[in-house]
């Protein structure tokens, strides 16, 4: 990334910022717009810290008519828009553009409403995950998907990057947790897709505007469905000789039908960085760690956490605790929970990827890191949501070391050409963004990508809305438009007709 | 009047590509299990993918199906629970209401048509389970979307859009899917003779306890003795779904006996005689009565069911049931008329959702929207989704219309 491209600077925006500011003054009275460079310097990054870039204006709209407003405005001026919730991305999505107006949805910090009947919460995007299972907990009530963020991310933010977390192998993405949003258009248009009922009238619009990267439209309301809280949790901690025997055991736990709350693996680097920091009793002595968590009445945990040791026992652990307290649960969790801080203590800076493999791949790709490893002389760490086989990578190095940041991204882009060579992807819940854009050709053709163009086209035809982010290159929607038709022969004589 | 059955996605990329070159559209179609649903189609040419047939890949621990569009569900389904699996979103079948065959359809109209049954409260529809699709746009482009794997937001979700467009966005060539295991058990908790707004309130409360129901349903006096061969007698039934393991099942049916012991005689059903119940819920079996009646399918929010039918009955003779706990609601118009304009008037004051004219004779089809009419600004933005896939309107023209 350090030789990011980004989309060049329009001179004629820049040439009329003065009076850009001034119209968006006029939009969003009060505090809503910070226009001097030190007050814009909160805004400059967000959780991929090493891109920063001023925005041309930061604008924190109040209400729905003003982000209409805002976006019809620059829609019928050519000016660029980055939205940004909690500016949690890991990914560089909420990073500014020079020439972009900024548009912050924090004001948006309301619930809406709470309707326990039908278990569905209404919330301003500007509200944080937490936030929202805090609204209905102490009916006994949460919002399942639980990015690690989810003290700061805000809701509208987890729409933009289908957010994920721990338990979503059982729960769902956040895809599958929204039943409506309400969304303005880069025309200023305000559409609602879905409700507080199920499923698309027509074409599923809001299937596609989860995890669209801020880059079809702005969300200004969500619709989620809450879930009662399980009776009880517990977990097992569970030490393989070898990476193969953890795998394995994930494997035949799902084999067994048993679909658990969170399992989570960690390698011996990261066990080791995490004990260090909050001595969690972990064994040292291992190459894989396992975390299952089982959840629901305590009859079927108790039932289930008989099965899950037998399994672990029969795939050759050499350890394995089963959490007899609620405490003890918290203390086999916070290694885990602590791995990224514990791998900064080891290490000046470190950088999370973020890939997906089908899990059978997981020996050949830990194998071929820890050869990239050697390579490139910097230490990587693993925790791997391993039911779902998506990898968080956390590759050592040191920032101030010149060319080591440039080393690490090509260590880490390396790591996620090996995931889509076994079938992986590139990422699996943290979002393209900046940080991936350019190794999308790795996954997809140059028609894969410029159907997604084509969705592009449709909500925002001009570019306007997030240029730079998702797409390696973006081609003009004119261009793409133009039908391309191969000479009307008939090439289909050995199609069997009838 | 040519027929194209490609066994290949190469042959399908050139069937399409011939008729985006002759401007000449083509109908696309599997078994035909859905043919009577949407606008009746006028056109020359059709695409039978019912040869585009085979499952591709197969991994039980990665919880992983891929298959060609034309595969027979019913062939998914029997190599899943093989396996002791499934497809947790549960598609429902279409040919007994449609008067067709039952057990027919194809995976490609599975997500063509976003299926799901009465375990979408809590699984989801088929737009929640697939990973990945390879499709032919009405442009005559070949591309991908997805993956194989759970976790994946690389790029837009494609599939998804691609869900519930009935085939007029592009031809699905492959399709891969999320599987999960099967419940081990399953048992059935019914309340007797409960009116729709007592049913409405128990299923309320039996979803708002963490007895984790998956499946909630109430079919009112008479509709009753119309599922599983009339085993459950016709008194009203409100019917409460529980799977998983068998002692958490156990516990999880006397939490809900606990909290339900008030609102009404209790029933229990366990095994086969409880997905004999939930087959035909799933299946609209009580309005399948080989007329062309009208059937709706609405999708509104739960809570307001009951009082929406309530206002409905007064203008209009309907018989109706409910599942997803109130969420979807089937109605079959007893005197003929769709009654479009006063039902989706009535479900715009009652919340809001979708009411979808699953069941008309061809002549009311083409005079009443059978999809949901959208507001202007989406309904705009729908056309220009369908101007970028399928400019000259080669694929299913008008069906959604």
């Amino acid at each position: 990334m350090s030789g990011l491209a980004m989309p060049k600077p329009d001179d004629a925006t820049m040439r009329r910022r003065d009076e850009i500011v001034a119209d968006m003054r006029i939009i969003v009275p009060g505090e809503g717009v910070v226009d001097a460079a030190n007050s814009m310097r909160a805004f400059e990054s967000d959780g991929l810290t090493a891109y920063r870039q001023l925005p041309l204006v930061v604008v924190l709209p109040q209400t729905v008519a003003q982000v209409s407003r805002v976006l019809k405005y620059c829609n019928d001026r050519n000016i660029r828009v980055v939205p940004r919730g909690s500016g949690t991305s890991l990914s560089g999505g909420a990073l500014p553009l020079e020439d972009a107006v900024l548009l912050v949805m924090s004001r948006f910090n309301r619930i809406l409403g709470i309707d326990f009947p039908n278990r569905i919460v209404v919330a301003q995007p500007g509200v944080t995950n937490l936030g929202i299972t805090t609204a209905v907990e102490q009916e006994g009530f949460y919002y399942a998907p639980d990015p690690s963020s989810q003290i700061a991310c805000s809701i509208g933010g987890n729409v933009a990057e289908n957010s994920g977390g721990v338990h979503c192998l059982k729960y769902g993405l956040t895809a599958n947790n929204v039943l409506g949003i309400e969304m303005v258009l880069m025309n200023g248009e305000v559409v609602r897709l879905g409700g507080s009922h199920l499923d698309a009238e027509g074409y599923d619009l809001l299937g596609v505007m989860t995890g669209s990267e801020g880059l079809l439209g702005v969300v200004t309301e969500v619709t989620v469905r809450i879930l009662k809280k399980p009776e009880t949790a517990r977990a097992l901690l569970i030490g393989f000789p070898t990476s193969e025997q953890g795998g394995q055991c994930v494997a035949d736990i799902i084999g067994a039908g048993i679909i658990p709350g969170g399992m989570e693996m960690m390698d011996r680097p990261a066990i080791h960085a995490a004990e260090d920091f909050v001595h969690a009793g972990y064994p040292l002595d291992v190459e894989a760690l396992l975390i299952v968590e089982l959840d629901g009445p305590g009859v079927e945990v108790d039932h289930l956490i008989g099965l899950v040791e037998a399994i672990a026992y029969k795939n050759g652990s050499t350890t394995c605790r089963i959490s007899q307290s609620e405490q003890e649960r918290l203390s086999f969790w916070a290694g885990r929970k602590a791995a990224f801080p514990a791998v900064g203590r080891i290490s000046p800076d470190y950088y999370c990827m973020d890939g997906t493999i089908p899990r059978k791949e997981l020996p050949r790709v830990l194998a071929g890191m820890r050869e990239l490893s050697e390579k490139y002389g910097l230490g990587v760490a693993n925790v791997f949501h391993a039911g779902d086989g998506n990898l968080h990578p956390l590759i050592l190095y040191d920032a101030n070391v010149p060319g080591e940041l440039d080393k690490a991204e090509s260590f880490g882009a390396d790591i996620l050409r090996l995931c889509v060579k076994v079938g992986g992807v590139l990422t699996g819940e943290h979002g393209v963004g900046v940080e991936k854009r350019d190794l999308m050709p790795e996954m997809f053709t140059q028609i894969d990508l410029d159907q997604q163009m084509r969705v592009k086209c449709a909500f925002d035809p001009n570019h306007l809305l997030n240029p730079g982010k998702v797409f390696p290159q973006l081609r003009r929607c004119a261009e793409l438009g133009r039908m391309h038709i191969s000479g009307g022969k008939l090439p289909f004589p050995d199609i069997p007709r009838f | 009047m040519t027929t194209f059955t490609p066994t290949t996605s190469a042959e399908v990329l050139s069937s399409v590509a011939w008729a985006v070159a002759e401007g000449s559209p083509l109908e696309i179609l599997g078994h035909g299990s859905k043919r009577g649903i949407g606008r009746p189609l006028q056109t020359q040419h059709t695409l039978d993918l019912s040869k585009l047939s085979g499952v591709t890949l197969y991994e039980p621990a990665e919880l992983v199906l891929s298959a060609k569009a034309g595969t027979p569900l019913a062939e998914i389904e029997k190599l899943l629970a093989e396996n002791g699996q499934q497809l947790a979103f549960e598609p429902m079948d279409y040919g007994p209401l449609l008067g067709g065959e039952p057990g027919k359809g194809t995976i490609g109209g599975v997500l063509a048509a976003n299926l799901s049954g009465p375990r979408r409260l809590k699984a989801g529809a088929a737009r929640d389970h697939v990973l990945g699709i390879n499709v032919v746009s009405g442009r005559g482009e070949a591309f991908k979307s997805g993956g194989r794997v759970v976790k994946n937001v690389t790029g837009y979700d494609m599939s998804k859009l691609m869900a519930n467009s009935w085939g007029t966005l592009a031809v699905f060539t492959d399709v891969t899917f999320k599987v999960l295991p099967a419940a081990e058990t399953e048992v059935t908790l019914a309340i007797r003779g409960l009116l729709d707004d007592a049913a409405a309130a128990a299923m309320a409360l039996a979803l708002g306890s963490s007895a984790e129901v998956s499946s909630a349903a109430h079919l009112p006096e008479r509709i009753a003795a119309r599922v599983a061969s009339g085993s459950l007698g016709s008194e009203a039934a409100t019917l409460l779904r529980v799977e998983g393991f068998g002692p958490s099942v156990a516990y999880r049916i006397a939490a809900l006996k606990t909290l339900l012991g008030n609102a009404g005689p209790l029933q229990e059903i366990a095994g086969e005689a409880s997905s004999l119940i939930w087959r035909d819920v799933r299946d609209c079996r009580p309005f399948a009565d080989n007329s062309e009646k009208p059937v709706w399918r609405v999708s509104m929010t739960p809570g307001q069911c009951h009082q929406m039918v309530l206002t409905l009955r007064m203008q209009a003779a309907v018989s109706a049931f409910y599942d997803w706990q109130g969420g979807l609601v089937w109605l079959r118009m007893e005197e003929g008329d769709p009654e479009a304009a006063l039902l989706r008037g009535l479900l715009r004051k009652h919340g809001g959702g979708h009411a979808t004219l699953v069941r008309a004779a061809p002549s009311h089809r083409a005079a009443v929207p059978v999809f949901e009419p959208q507001p202007p600004a989406l309904a705009a933005l729908a056309a220009r989704l369908k101007q970028e896939f399928d400019p000259k309107h080669i694929l299913n023209p008008g069906r959604m219309a």
